[in-house]
């Protein structure tokens, strides 16, 4: 049986050759990322925001009077509900921001809640509500404090743990390229204003555990070439490094995505957001692998020496007494 | 590296097959397939999102305990000093700023007024409850200790989680999940409820009812402002609630002390009034509530007393005659059924400080179904994918990889049915993503072998070789992706967990099943049929 290559063995593309291009194109692209978190804002769901989303289905019509729904709603008073399609041509998900003024009040959001389900079933007798989150101010600002936290803290024990198991060069590395995989998702979730729920935060978290994959397997390859030939220039053992383990980071990244893309577009709607955010993380991690996290050992002064092992003072006396210093 | 001897094979495969095998009862409950009871064993939970079910996050104010501990501290203050024999005099009582201050009206007293409050300030339990301080010569000053305040508000929690689980019990849901979490919250979890409207209906009413003297010389016509304003010294107003509010007034202005309290009562039903036929709610009081009750009844025959729930006035009937059956009846504008709800949180008891929903999280039966055939069919197409691309890739070491995968996916559900752990909508995700990541490490290792075939070495050493390089990898990744996954489980809550649980497990036997195992079966191969080139 012939056997599949996807990467022709002994490839020998200069990566490093544009490393100077391709690092100003994704601090760019890192800095537009940041630029629209702050501008657009990212589309918070219940989960950050507080208020409610609230899913169901018109069992006995076609199509969901997404119309209708948006002018009686609107005149609750409630702001301006959000009401989408979701999943089925039937089945709708009506989301409002808790308004400002309810922050303080616990049981604002739901009371809120149960006026908009009143609303739809008056007009609607076959609404049938299949989901129904409500998140106070309150939770959603704990929500909003842990996330940030629990990335944070991600990020900087996995950096942490590769500068043990390497040199800090690698350790900053690694940090700097899971620094860009997760502002690129951020910047991706705003430029889209796909929702961001807490779904979304889990999915970022698992990035930066399977993004670090391929950056380790480049590493690793690193670390036994600068031991193997200690006297090849830096960007040349780095390139030849990246080019050996081609075929890995390729292959891991394509059996992730292949398990992956099927749950993106026949999974349940409701994992649609995490999914595609772990698929977008995917191919940013990829990419950061490559052109990230391994060129910037050059500017961080990676040497062979970081992994031989120095000569002990016992040795060195010796070599004195000998007279061969 | 590739010497398996006979019984390390053996105890490999029972350990593979122990742990795939325990998956089958999950595997048929979620098929909904039945087993013979020989085959019966521990199954996975499904999480509410997948089930369908409540999830309802209710939290207490601890100011509101600290305020009720300040009320009775006061009432219990007059009453000892009032018992005293001879009895001491006090005036210009306040609660102001959480603290509870009075004077002495004669400050020789002060040591006596001292010894008697003692035992009231230590309280019962094994820290002391309240700080005393004099001011002046003659102003005493109580405030309450943070350690005292915080053993009420743990009280009260306790006594709220009981309250709760009663009132749960007596919708007759199936296995409900109560639990206290952090200081002052409680998780409820119902799976598979009809109307969740009932339950938040019932977990928001605090049910606290009391009957307090209506103030002799209060008035009709002021609005509630002029009320709370006006209310004479030793008086509160309270406003009607929806249901009894009458033509005239917002509420009434009553006795703030010397009522009683509803948590005397033994039993409450809805009945109707024998003379209007009014749905009404029958109670009964306890020994010591009756008397209290016959006593307030006969000292004040003829003056009106409001019925207080929840801090409304539902109704305020009179006195007509002293009340010595210890039971009496409460109207107010109830239809059977809410007659018949207020019935059973009177039954279970008020809860000691009102409840708040700040989270709920509901479900309907049919999504969650839906959910997992979904997640299932695209598991099914992913894993066909993915095996394809490895057979494909790496011929016979590929088939090697496959079979592993699919005994990492039973071992990873095996496992968390052992463990009683719950599947989520996200855990889903988490099984997708532990299939396309459980052959990374086949892949390393492959790609390891053909390079070494590649460098020249024989087959024995090249496999030997693949497999020893490529662990360093394959160990440091996992090691990332546990503490990823370990602040997931710290930092999600409910479905976020069980994305967590798949994605840890399926580390730990992703290493066993595509490293260890593989490794026996490739040996086993490279001895029976000592072949001299590979395909990989």
């Amino acid at each position: 049986m012939k056997l599949l290559k996807l990467v022709p063995e002994n490839t020998n593309i200069r990566f490093l050759k544009w490393r100077v291009p391709f690092y100003v194109v994704s601090l760019l692209l890192i800095a537009a990322s940041w630029a629209l978190v702050m501008t657009k804002g990212l589309n918070y769901g219940v989960d950050f925001a507080g208020g409610q989303e609230i899913t169901g289905t018109f069992v006995e019509e076609q199509d969901a009077p997404v119309g209708e729904l948006r002018d009686t709603l609107s005149t609750l008073g409630l702001g301006e509900p959000v009401i989408q399609r979701f999943g089925e041509a039937n089945q709708v998900s009506i989301r409002v921001r808790l308004p400002e003024s309810a922050e303080g009040d616990p049981a604002a959001a739901n009371r809120i809640a149960n006026r908009i389900i009143d609303t739809v079933t008056a007009e609607h007798a076959d609404f049938r509500v299949d989901s129904n989150n409500t998140v106070s101010g309150k939770v959603s600002g704990e929500f909003r404090q842990t996330a940030i936290y629990a990335l944070l803290f991600a990020m900087l024990a996995i950096a942490a743990y590769i500068w043990i198991r390497f040199e800090w060069q690698f350790g900053v590395g690694a940090l700097f390229a899971l620094f860009h995989d997760v502002s690129l998702t951020l910047g991706m979730f705003a430029l889209f204003q796909l929702e961001f729920s807490l779904q979304i935060i889990a999915a970022i978290l698992a990035i930066i555990g399977y993004s670090l994959n391929d950056t380790i397997v480049v590493y690793d390859r690193i670390r036994e070439n600068l031991k193997k030939y200690r006297k090849m220039p830096l960007p040349e053992l780095l390139d030849l490094s990246v080019n050996e383990t081609l075929a890995r980071t390729v292959m891991t990244s394509l059996t992730l995505l292949v398990a992956l893309l099927p749950l993106l577009f026949f999974g349940p709607a409701s994992l649609f957001g995490m999914v595609a955010a772990i698929v977008l993380g995917v191919f940013v991690g990829t990419y950061s692998s490559v052109y990230m996290a391994a060129p910037i050992l050059v500017w961080l002064g990676v040497t062979s020496d970081s992994f031989v092992p120095e000569e002990s003072v016992a040795d060195r006396q010796e070599k004195k007494a000998r007279g061969e210093i | 590296m590739l010497d398996f001897p006979l019984w390390k094979r053996i105890s490999l495969w029972a350990i593979t097959l122990a742990l795939a095998l325990l998956a089958i009862p999950s595997i048929a409950s979620l098929t909904g397939t039945d087993l013979p009871d020989w085959a019966q064993g521990p199954e996975v939970n499904l999480g509410l999102d997948l089930a369908g079910g409540s999830h309802i996050l209710l939290e207490a104010d601890p100011a509101q305990v600290a305020a009720q501990r300040l009320e009775s501290m006061e009432e219990s203050v007059r009453q000892e000093l009032r018992d005293a024999d001879p009895r001491i005099s006090i005036g210009d009582v306040s609660t102001a700023d959480g603290r509870l201050s009075f004077m002495l009206e004669d400050a020789s007293e002060l040591d006596r007024a001292r010894e008697i409050l003692t035992p009231l300030i230590n309280g019962t339990g094994l820290v002391r409850e309240w700080d005393l301080s004099v001011v002046d010569g003659n102003r005493m000053v109580l405030s309450q200790t943070e350690q005292g305040l915080d053993q009420a508000v743990s009280d009260a929690m306790e006594s709220a989680t009981d309250v709760v689980r009663r009132r749960i019990d007596d919708l007759g849901t199936r296995e409900p999940t109560i639990l206290r979490q952090g200081d002052n919250r409680i998780v409820v979890q119902v799976p598979g409820l009809e109307d969740p409207q009932q339950l938040k209906d019932l977990l928001g009413q605090t049910a606290r009812l009391e009957f307090k003297l209506v103030a002799p010389n209060f008035q009709f016509e002021l609005t509630e402002e002029e009320a709370r304003e006006r209310a004479p010294p030793g008086t509160e107003f309270v406003p009607y609630s929806e249901e009894a509010a009458p033509a005239q007034g917002v509420g009434m202005v009553v006795e703030r002390l010397g009522g009683i309290r509803g948590d005397s009562l033994t039993g409450a039903q809805q009945t109707f009034d024998s003379q209007t036929n009014e749905p009404v709610v029958g109670i009964q009081f306890d020994a010591q509530g009756g008397a209290r009750f016959a006593q307030l009844s006969t000292e004040n025959t003829g003056r009106r007393f409001a019925i207080i729930l929840d801090d409304e006035v539902i109704s305020a009937p009179t006195f007509n005659e002293p009340i010595l059956s210890g039971s009496a009846q409460i109207s107010g504008g109830f239809t059977t059924e809410t007659a018949n709800a207020l019935a059973i949180t009177l039954r279970s008891g008020a809860l000691p400080v009102d409840l708040t929903i700040i989270e709920e999280r509901t479900v309907g039966p049919d999504l969650g179904r839906d959910s997992i055939v979904a997640g299932a069919v695209a598991m099914g197409i992913g894993s066909i994918l993915v095996v394809a691309l490895m057979i494909g890739t790496y011929g016979r070491f590929g088939v090697y990889a496959t079979i592993a995968l699919a005994f990492n996916v039973l071992m990873v559900l095996g496992i968390m049915a052992f463990m009683n752990t719950t599947l989520t909508l996200p855990g889903i995700a988490g099984f997708v993503l532990t299939v396309g990541a459980a052959v990374d490490a086949n892949v390393l290792i492959n790609e390891r072998i053909r390079e070494e075939r590649r460098r020249g070495r024989r087959v024995v050493a090249a496999v030997e070789n693949g497999y020893k390089e490529a662990s360093r990898a394959i160990y440091d990744a996992n090691v990332t992706n546990f503490i990823a996954g370990v602040l997931l489980f710290l930092f999600g809550s409910g479905p976020i967990r069980g994305f967590a649980v798949v994605l840890i497990i399926g580390l730990f036997t992703s290493v066993f099943t595509a490293v260890t195992l593989t490794r026996m079966w490739v040996a086993g191969w490279l001895r029976d049929k000592r072949p001299s080139e590979i395909h990989v």
